[in-house]
C-alpha cells in the first residue's frame, strides 16, 4: 500500500516531538493504545491562564499512519483553545492525511489522545473528567 | 549498486536469466501440446518435460515417475493433503501437522476437518521446532498423515524431517513435508529424509511464478492420491491440465542450477545472514527470532523491541523486507508463526524478516545494516514506550487502554 505524500512528509519530519513535564499542573497527557495491538500515542498539551493550549508534544509506536496522525494532531491543537481542540475529529486528520479505510483506527487513536490529554489537564485542575464517547474502531 | 534493495527473497526469487534463456524457445517455436503424441510438435514439448522432470528428479533424489508437476506448492499442498485423505479413508481419518505450517496447509486442513478429518495442530518450541515426544504422544492407529513443513517461510527454521517420518512410519502413517523454503537451498533427498510426499515450488529457486511439484513416492510405500482435478488424465492420472511446458522447463533449469550452487551458495548466504545478523544485534533489546543453528542459511529474523514493523518498514524505505506485524483495521494480529513460539504481540510487532537471495551482495547487506539501525534509532527516538524503558518503567505493569 503507498502512503500519501503528507503521511510521508509527517512520518519523514514529524512535527513537536518529544515530552512535556507530565507532573506539571498546565501539562496534560494521554496515553492511548496498546503495544499488544500494534500502537502506542503519547500525546501532551501545555495549556496557559486562557485555556489555550500553548505547546503539544507527542510520541507513537505504530506504523508511518499512526506517526503522522499523531504528528498533526499536533501541529493542529497549537494555539487552539481547549474548545476548539475538542471539536477536532478522526475524519479531519483521515481527510488532511488521505488515510485508506484500513488506516483509520490510526485517526481514531490520535483523536482518543486529544480527548485523553485534555481530561488529565482538567482532572488536575479539579475539573471533571469529560465523558468520552467509546471509540469507534 | 540499485535502489531499493530486494530481500525478500522468501516471498519470492527473481528469475535467473540463464532458467528465462531456457524457458524463451518453449513460449515461441516449442510451442507444442507436451501430450499431443502424434506429431513433432507435441514430441518436443513432450522431450523439454521430460528433461525438466529428470532434473527435478535429480536435485531431491528420486525417479522422474515420482513428480507430478503443478501450479505451485499450494496447489501440490492441496493435492496431497486431500488426495490422501480421500484415498486413505478407509484406514483411517487422523492427520497431524503443527500450528506454525503455511496456510495453504493449515487451511487445506481445516478444509478436511468439515469433511470429517480429525486433526491435531501441534505446538513448537520457543525455538519454532515441534516437539517429537509430543508427535510420538500424538499419533494414533487412526492417523493416516504427518505433515510438518521443511523450512519455516517466516524464521527458517529447518524441522528436524528424518526424525519425524521416523514417527510417522512407525505408527503406519505417511509423511508429508511442504519443503518450499528448502528445496534448491539446502540438500534435501527424499529417500535419506523418508519423505513420502513433498511439495515445493518454482518461484522460491529463482524459477517462474506458476509452477511447482508433488513429489509421491512409488515404492516403500507405493503412494497414492486421488486427483482433485479432473479432466485428460495428465500426470499419471493426479493432476490433469495442458502441462505448463515453458514453467516446467523453468523449473527444471532451476533445479538444476540449485543442485550445483547449491554448496557455494549457502555458505555465502549464511556469512552474509550472519554478518547482518550480528551487526543488528548489536542495536540495545534487539532478538533473533527461531532457532539459529537449525536454520536455512538465508533468512534473518529480528524483532527490535519497542518500534513498530510496518512504522520501521516506511523508514527503511530502500529496503524490501517483510514484517510480523500487521497494522491494519481488518486484522491487528501480528505473524501467527511468531505467536506459536510464544513471542508476546508486541514483540511480533517489531519483527523483520530479511530474506537474502542469490543476487544478494555484500555490498547491499551492508547498506541493509546502516539503513536498518538509523531506522531503528528513528523509530526509537519517536517511540514512548523506548521512553518509558529508558526511563526503567516497567511496560508489563501499565494498564493499556483497550481498543
Amino acid at each position: 500500500m503507498a502512503y500519501s505524500e503528507k503521511v510521508i512528509d509527517h512520518y519523514t519530519n514529524p512535527r513537536n516531538v518529544g515530552t512535556l513535564n507530565k507532573e506539571a499542573k498546565n501539562v496534560g497527557t494521554g496515553l492511548v493504545g496498546a503495544p499488544e495491538c500494534g500502537d502506542v500515542m503519547r500525546l501532551q498539551i501545555e495549556v496557559n491562564d486562557e485555556n489555550v493550549i500553548t505547546d503539544a508534544k507527542f510520541k507513537t509506536f505504530g506504523c508511518g499512519s499512526a506517526i503522522a496522525s499523531s504528528s498533526l494532531a499536533t501541529e493542529w491543537l497549537k494555539g487552539k483553545s481547549i474548545d476548539e481542540a475538542l471539536a477536532i475529529d478522526n475524519m479531519d486528520l483521515v481527510e488532511e492525511l488521505a488515510l485508506p479505510p484500513v488506516k483509520i483506527h490510526c485517526s481514531v487513536l490520535a483523536e482518543d489522545a486529544i480527548k485523553s490529554a485534555i481530561n488529565d489537564y482538567r482532572v488536575k485542575n479539579g475539573l471533571e473528567a469529560l465523558e468520552l464517547p467509546k471509540s469507534h474502531h | 549498486m540499485e535502489l531499493p534493495i530486494y530481500l525478500d527473497n522468501n516471498a519470492t526469487t527473481p528469475l535467473d536469466p540463464r532458467v528465462l534463456e531456457a524457458m524463451l524457445p518453449y513460449f515461441t517455436n516449442k510451442f507444442g501440446n507436451a501430450a499431443s503424441r502424434n506429431h513433432a510438435f507435441g514430441w518436443v514439448a513432450e522431450e523439454g518435460v521430460d528433461y525438466a522432470r529428470e532434473q527435478v528428479a535429480k536435485l531431491i533424489g528420486c525417479t522422474e515417475k515420482e513428480i507430478i508437476f503443478t501450479s505451485g506448492a499450494t496447489e501440490a499442498d492441496n493435492l496431497a493433503i486431500k488426495g490422501v485423505f480421500e484415498m486413505y479413508a478407509d484406514k483411517g481419518n487422523h492427520i497431524i501437522t503443527a500450528t506454525t505450517e503455511h496456510k495453504a496447509v493449515l487451511d487445506t486442513c481445516k478444509h478436511l476437518e468439515k469433511q470429517g478429518a480429525k486433526v491435531t495442530y501441534l505446538n513448537v518450541k520457543e525455538d519454532g521446532l515441534i516437539d517429537l515426544a509430543e508427535l510420538e504422544a500424538a499419533m494414533t492407529p487412526e492417523t493416516i498423515l504427518v505433515t510438518i513443513m521443511y523450512g519455516n517461510n517466516e524464521i527458517g527454521v529447518i524441522q528436524p524431517v528424518k526424525e519425524i517420518s521416523a514417527i510417522a512410519h512407525k505408527h503406519g502413517a505417511l509423511f508429508m513435508t511442504d519443503a518450499t523454503q528448502a528445496v534448491g537451498k539446502i540438500p534435501v533427498d527424499v529417500n535419506a529424509d523418508g519423505i513420502d510426499l513433498m511439495a515445493f515450488s518454482a518461484h522460491k529457486m529463482y524459477g517462474p511464478k506458476g509452477v511447482g511439484a508433488l513429489y509421491v513416492r512409488r515404492k516403500g510405500p507405493r503412494v497414492k492420491v486421488t486427483a482433485q482435478m479432473d479432466g485428460g488424465g495428465h500426470e499419471r492420472g493426479m493432476r490433469s491440465g495442458t502441462l505448463n511446458v515453458p514453467g516446467i522447463v523453468g523449473l527444471g533449469k532451476a533445479c538444476e542450477l540449485c543442485r550445483l550452487e547449491m554448496d557455494e551458495e549457502a555458505k555465502r548466504l549464511s556469512a552474509l545472514r550472519d554478518k547482518l545478523e550480528s551487526a543488528l544485534t548489536v542495536l540495545e533489546e534487539s532478538y533473533v527470532n527461531g532457532n539459529v543453528e537449525h536454520r536455512l542459511p538465508h533468512v534473518a529474523n529480528i524483532s527490535f523491541k519497542y518500534v513498530e514493523g510496518e512504522g520501521l518498514m516506511m523508514a527503511m524505505k530502500d529496503l524490501a523486507v517483510s514484517s510480523g506485524s500487521a497494522c491494519t483495521s481488518a486484522s491487528l494480529e501480528p505473524s501467527y508463526v511468531l505467536k506459536a513460539l510464544g513471542l508476546s504481540d508486541d514483540l511480533a510487532h517489531s519483527s523483520i524478516r530479511f530474506g537474502l537471495g542469490r543476487f544478494t551482495t555484500e555490498e547491499e547487506v551492508d547498506y541493509a545494516i546502516e539503513n536498518t539501525k538509523k531506522a531503528v534509532n528513528h523509530l526509537r527516538d519517536l517511540s514512548p514506550l523506548w521512553e518509558m524503558f529508558k526511563e526503567g518503567i516497567d511496560l508489563s505493569k501499565i494498564e493499556w487502554a483497550e481498543h
